[in-house]
């Protein structure tokens, strides 16, 4: 229990800075009286705005009143599209979500499989072969994967469509396009674009835990006991390295959120990533300062998740 | 009695960068049911690597090159891998040195002795389990029942390893290697364990090979040794006929540099044949660098070290809230004096506060209360203290582990010369460098030492080095934090008549710290007994080991292995 | 005396176990030669360039979008072909290699002074200094290094009027890749100094007197050393891809003075008239750039430091 009381103190303390620096942002980077004005205003309209706005209270009660809105979901208007911030995210979020969710699925089951068999046999050529393929994989970036697989299958082949989602089919809350075969089409490359770093960096990491595993007393003592290499490997081996592997997995699906940055700008794809960037781009404030927070809070969510396995996986956690 | 296990000619091999290691060569064993063999040897001697072979658990890329492991009548060598593993388990068990990380943590106890019971029993879960709390039982577990559920770090230390040995006896095992079984474990734990292990031999029959390289656990419970040196073996026999009449020289060498807690001997009987030093011709100290007074010091001032009412607690769990930080108390209200030229004592188990007290009198530490006075001088505890800053040139430790107290990145001419250069002590660079080279050869290396790194030197001979660096600032007080415990016997016995002659030569003043009674009979004047950070017992030398007053001295002291050689 | 210390420290240097494993590694010495190869490159781009991209005078508009020299309608004094603008694709790309290793060193020198300081620090003091910086590091660890350096660019831009941008935009790349860098060189270097700061020769020379500083200097960053030049080269590698991803992505450097990222953006844009060449080659040159640093960090890793991960 003082663990995770620990853990919630440092997620508070997370939270707290990034909306620290989000609402500095929003307060004290371009002027937002220049965006609201009018044209013609003159001083002491500015003066009044000012008033109006809270500008001349103190930062602390600037601050409470942006978390107060923030809490409630309020993060003003964008500049650029004149619209709540907080519905564009709304409508932007199901795109990265689902892109990620197949993403992290591919990753998840391709780089632990692929890593545990390194791990196992890290002698075979097979193991080997996929090894050196992965550094390879580490090194491609993902935009450039991203233009490959566009001129290959898009550009020359014409089988996948390009950028969009493709069909997509309204929830009520939530617009998906898993449920059309357009959009399953439409969402292959961007989320093998998008695993593709994170499935080698998942492998990579699996097999070296595994490999550290393997070389365990414990795991020395269970051969001399004349247990099976199968009952060694799945039974004592992998459940050790699951502790480890859970945080990368964790690390692993953050990456999937900071890279669809990328692979939305590179597909077009109608997500938070793409706004995002088409924010920086012209500076909107509002959308940055919403989109950071958001983020943090997504990865909160995410290292908490994994704490929170930490406790089932690990008894010397869950007992102490 | 029956045979179970005959080793003939076995030689193993370790194909390594372009040459042959032969880590074993023509090693001939046999082995009985119902008898403990052990299975001596210093570092390096190959007899871990005889007891991989038997088990198939040659690690990569040793390999059996010649001779044949007979085991009930089959040459194992011939098995497969397949049935090298039934083997392992069911007929042969093995007892690693580390129970911590022996057992899988993730697993419990009941689970993992459930597994290999059925594994090598081929029982069902039920009976798998009765007889997985019998064997709990067997091996001194209270309340077995309810201990299946808990997991390994749940127990304590001594506990964990029986339940490895559990473990070990799970398949019904005829023979069990244990492989230092209680090299990490406390002097009282140790004892424990061994009777465990004797009676398991006794009343189920098992043969036993016991690979230690303590010769005081060999002469507790075996009842044949053989001896292991450079992957040869060099002397089998009965317990007493081997430890009270060695007939090889190794074997006798080994013997004499064990020391004997009976009597106080003035030097070990010199034994060079493992390092091969060469005797260096030795600088005359009295005139030299080492002879000259250290200018500064007060030579009348009273007791070299005083230490009054001295406390340190250390903080085990950090907490924001007061009321849930927890501390140990290490030093606790701990006072002694220390004579000018005494070698003064400090024993005890680990945890029990003594190499903390020697790092606070070092200045590594800072106590929480208390006066330490050097030469009449009393130390501020303050980082910059004037008296503190002084005291450093004339009170140098001697550490624990030759393979961490140097910085692998210098040589070691800067590794001597550091002190001297940093307090300057010398006129000039050509006078630091022969002090330097005069040092090396005072401890027994050669000039040409210098200019190499420590990587290059065995584990005695940075022991050397760092008793040389010790003595470049011409210290008058040495502190040696368990100099010994990492080292082989026979190089012990060097390093402890090395620092023996210095103190004859030098009159130095020693604090020396020690886990080892007989290592400390035979070093110190007057010893201090401690336990849970609290003196129990000062007493000198002979008071403490013939007539103990305090019940945990009689305690320790009682638990020290005996050789039975006189 | 001073010349055969030197000389045998030299012989000593390689004889050393590791240069051993080095020179004997056929794939660390390609990925070694690979990187030197790409680095005298850049070095030299100004004498091996056939044309300089960035003179007026040698950029001749009408020769834009021009394919390479063996296509169809090539020209033979454009090996690779040219760019939109019409300079030599070659010439801009060694250019842009150039800019593309420059910013990526002069990230990493940032976030590794930075990180390797802060982690020493904390390593060795302890306490609150060390709960108060690695929690700063834990903090930023939350967040992938690319998302906190396209943000700290971001908003970096975002102080500055629209104008300036292009002008310090290398700047601010270089800032916010080595912003987004140094957690991982402290919680590395922290580790290693809390391991050295242990072990008793650092207690010896507390015996000794020496003052912290002293002790830090001459026995802990020395031993931390080598931890912290594997992960240089790795971190180098990642460097270079993200300037590149803030560039293709159109947040790092301009197009007037393009880097490798840069290129790759514009030629994006012809991709689906055909124009191949234009991504295609700097694509290329990204990749085994950064492969070959990958794998030269990989192969350090395994002699150096196997522990490291």
């Amino acid at each position: 229990m003082r663990y995770l009381f620990g853990r919630l103190m440092q997620v508070g303390l997370v939270m707290i800075v990034v909306s620290f620096v989000s609402f500095s942002m929003f307060n004290f980077v371009g002027d937002p009286l220049s965006s609201l004005l009018p044209e013609d205003a003159t001083a002491a309209d500015a003066d009044r705005m000012r008033d109006a706005l809270g500008l001349n209270d103190s930062v602390m009660t600037q601050y409470g009143r942006f978390m107060a809105n923030a809490v409630q979901g309020n993060f003003g208007i964008s500049y650029r599209l004149k619209q709540p911030v907080t519905e564009l995210i709304a409508s932007r979020l199901p795109a990265t979500l689902e892109l990620v969710a197949v993403s992290a699925v591919i990753a998840i089951v391709v780089g632990v499989t692929a890593g545990v068999f390194c791990g196992i046999r890290p002698k075979s050529w097979a193991s080997k072969t996929i090894l050196s393929s992965s550094l390879a994989g580490v090194s491609l970036p993902t935009f450039v994967m991203g233009i490959a697989l566009i001129y290959i299958f898009a550009v020359t082949l014409k089988w996948l469509p390009s950028s969009g989602r493709g069909g997509t089919v309204d929830l009520g809350v939530w617009k998906t396009s898993l449920l059309t075969v357009d959009g399953w089409r439409s969402i292959l490359l961007p989320a093998i674009t998008l695993s593709l770093f994170q499935t080698t960096m998942i492998l990579r990491l699996v097999r070296a835990e595994m490999l550290e595993v393997m070389r365990a007393d414990y795991i020395k003592f269970a051969r001399a006991r004349g247990l099976t290499d199968r009952a060694i490997n799945f039974g004592h081996a992998l459940r050790n390295t699951l502790v480890p592997v859970t945080t990368v997995i964790g690390m692993n699906i953050g990456g999937l959120i900071a890279f669809s940055v990328i692979t939305e700008t590179v597909f077009q794809w109608p997500g938070t990533g793409l706004m995002f960037i088409q924010a920086v781009g012209f500076v909107d404030i509002p959308v940055m300062a919403a989109y950071l927070l958001f983020v943090a809070g997504l990865f909160v969510l995410i290292s908490l998740t994994v704490d929170l396995l930490y406790f089932l996986i690990d008894p010397r956690i869950r007992l102490s | 009695m029956t045979q179970l296990l005959d080793i003939r000619n076995l030689s193993i091999d370790f194909p390594m960068r372009g040459l042959v290691l032969n880590a074993v060569k023509g090693f001939n064993l046999q082995v009985n049911a119902g008898e403990i063999i052990g299975l001596v040897g210093e570092s390096g001697a190959g007899k871990s690597t005889v007891g991989n072979a038997i088990t198939g658990l040659l690690g990569k890329p040793g390999r059996i090159s010649r001779g044949e492991v007979i085991f009930q009548g089959e040459n194992i060598c011939d098995y497969t891998d397949e049935q090298m593993r039934k083997l392992r388990g069911r007929r042969i068990g093995m007892i690693f040195q580390d129970p911590q990380s022996s057992l899988n943590p993730l697993m419990t106890v009941g689970k993992q002795l459930v597994e290999t019971i059925q594994e090598c029993l081929g029982l069902r879960l039920k009976e798998a389990e009765a007889r997985a709390i019998e064997l709990l039982n067997d091996v001194g577990i209270p309340d077995p029942e309810s201990r299946l559920k808990s997991y390994p770090h749940q127990f304590s230390g001594g506990m964990r390893q029986r339940v490895v040995i559990a473990l070990a006896l799970a398949g019904d095992p005829e023979l069990i290697i244990a492989d230092e079984p209680t090299t990490a474990l406390d002097v009282s734990i140790q004892s424990q364990i061994l009777q465990l292990i004797r009676k398991i031999c006794d009343e189920r029959g098992v043969g036993v090979i016991m690979v230690t390289h303590d010769i005081g656990v060999v002469s507790e419970i075996a009842d044949r040794v053989a001896v292991m040196f450079r992957g040869e073996l060099v002397e089998v026999g009965g317990v007493d006929q081997v430890l009270r009449n060695p007939q090889h020289e190794y074997t006798q060498n080994l013997i004499v540099a064990v020391p004997s807690p009976d009597k106080r001997l003035h030097r070990f009987t010199c034994v060079d044949l493992i390092e091969g030093e060469a005797s260096q011709t030795k600088i005359d100290v009295q005139t030299h660098w080492l002879g000259k007074a250290n200018s500064d010091v007060v030579e009348d001032a009273g007791p070299a070290i005083e230490i009054k009412d001295m406390s340190l607690a250390f903080r085990l769990k950090n907490s924001v809230l007061k009321s849930q930080r927890t501390f140990v108390q290490a030093v606790d209200n701990v006072s002694f004096d220390i004579e000018q030229g005494e070698t003064f004592g400090l024993v005890g188990e680990s945890g029990s506060g003594k190499s903390t007290l020697a790092r606070i009198v070092a200045g590594l530490h800072t106590a929480d209360k208390g006066e330490l006075s050097i030469y009449g001088k009393k130390i501020g505890f303050k980082h910059n203290d004037p008296a503190r800053r002084h005291s450093r040139t004339f009170l140098q430790v001697v550490f624990q582990d030759p393979y961490s107290s140097m910085n692998s990145r210098m040589n070691i001419r800067d590794i001597v010369a550091e002190p001297m250069r940093f307090h300057n002590l010398t006129e000039n660079e050509a006078q630091t460098r022969q002090i330097v080279d005069d040092l090396l050869d005072h401890v027994g290396l050669g000039k040409t030492a210098a200019r190499r790194y420590p990587h290059e030197f065995s584990g005695g001979q940075r022991q050397r080095i760092a008793i040389a660096r010790a003595l470049a600032s011409r210290p008058k007080i040495l502190i040696c934090d368990e100099p010994t415990s990492a080292l082989d016997v026979s190089t012990q016995a060097q390093i402890l008549n090395l620092l023996r002659d210095l103190q004859d030569e030098l009159g130095l003043t020693m604090l020396f710290i020690s886990h080892d009674l007989p290592v400390v009979r035979q070093m110190c004047d007057r010893i201090a007994v401690m336990r849970h950070g609290k003196i129990c017992e000062i007493a000198s030398n002979e008071d403490l080991f013939e007539n103990p007053q305090h019940e945990y001295s009689q305690h320790l002291l009682k638990l020290m292995p005996n050789l039975g050689a006189s | 005396m001073i010349d055969t210390e030197k000389t045998s420290r030299l012989s000593r240097f390689l004889d050393n176990d590791m240069v051993w494993s080095f020179t004997h590694s056929p794939m660390a010495m390609a990925a070694g030669i690979a990187t030197l190869l790409f680095f005298c490159a850049a070095l030299f781009a100004p004498i091996i360039a056939p044309f300089n991209p960035f003179d007026p005078a040698q950029v001749m508009l009408w020769d834009g979008k021009l394919p390479p020299a063996w296509a169809d309608g090539g020209l033979p004094q454009y090996i690779l072909g040219t760019d939109d603008q019409g300079r030599d694709l070659l010439s801009t790309m060694l250019y842009g290699g150039r800019l593309s290793i420059l910013v990526g060193l002069a990230a990493v020198l940032l976030g590794m002074v930075l990180g390797t300081t802060l982690g020493v620090i904390s390593g060795f003091a302890g306490g609150l200094t060390d709960v108060i910086i690695m929690r700063i590091a834990d903090v930023q660890l939350t967040i992938p290094g690319i998302l906190t350096a396209i943000m700290i660019n971001g908003f970096g831009r975002a102080f500055l009027p629209i104008e300036y941008h292009n002008q310090f935009a290398i700047y601010f790349v270089i800032i916010a890749i080595g912003l987004s860098d140094w957690p991982q060189f402290a919680r590395v270097t922290r580790g290693a100094t809390m391991v050295e700061r242990n072990k008793e020769y650092v207690q010896a020379a507390r015996v000794i007197g020496l003052p912290n500083w002293l002790i830090i200097l001459r026995h802990v960053l020395p031993n931390v050393m080598r931890s912290v030049i594997v992960l240089s080269t790795l971190s180098f590698a990642i460097a270079i891809i993200s300037e590149a991803t803030l560039s293709f992505l159109g947040q790092g450097i301009p197009s007037t003075t393009p880097s490798l990222g840069t290129l790759i953006r514009v030629g994006n844009e012809y991709l689906f008239s055909g124009l191949w060449w234009i991504a295609f080659f700097p694509s290329l040159t990204l990749v085994l750039l950064v492969f070959s640093v990958n794998l030269l960090g990989d192969k350090l890793r395994d002699i150096l430091d196997p522990k490291l991960r």
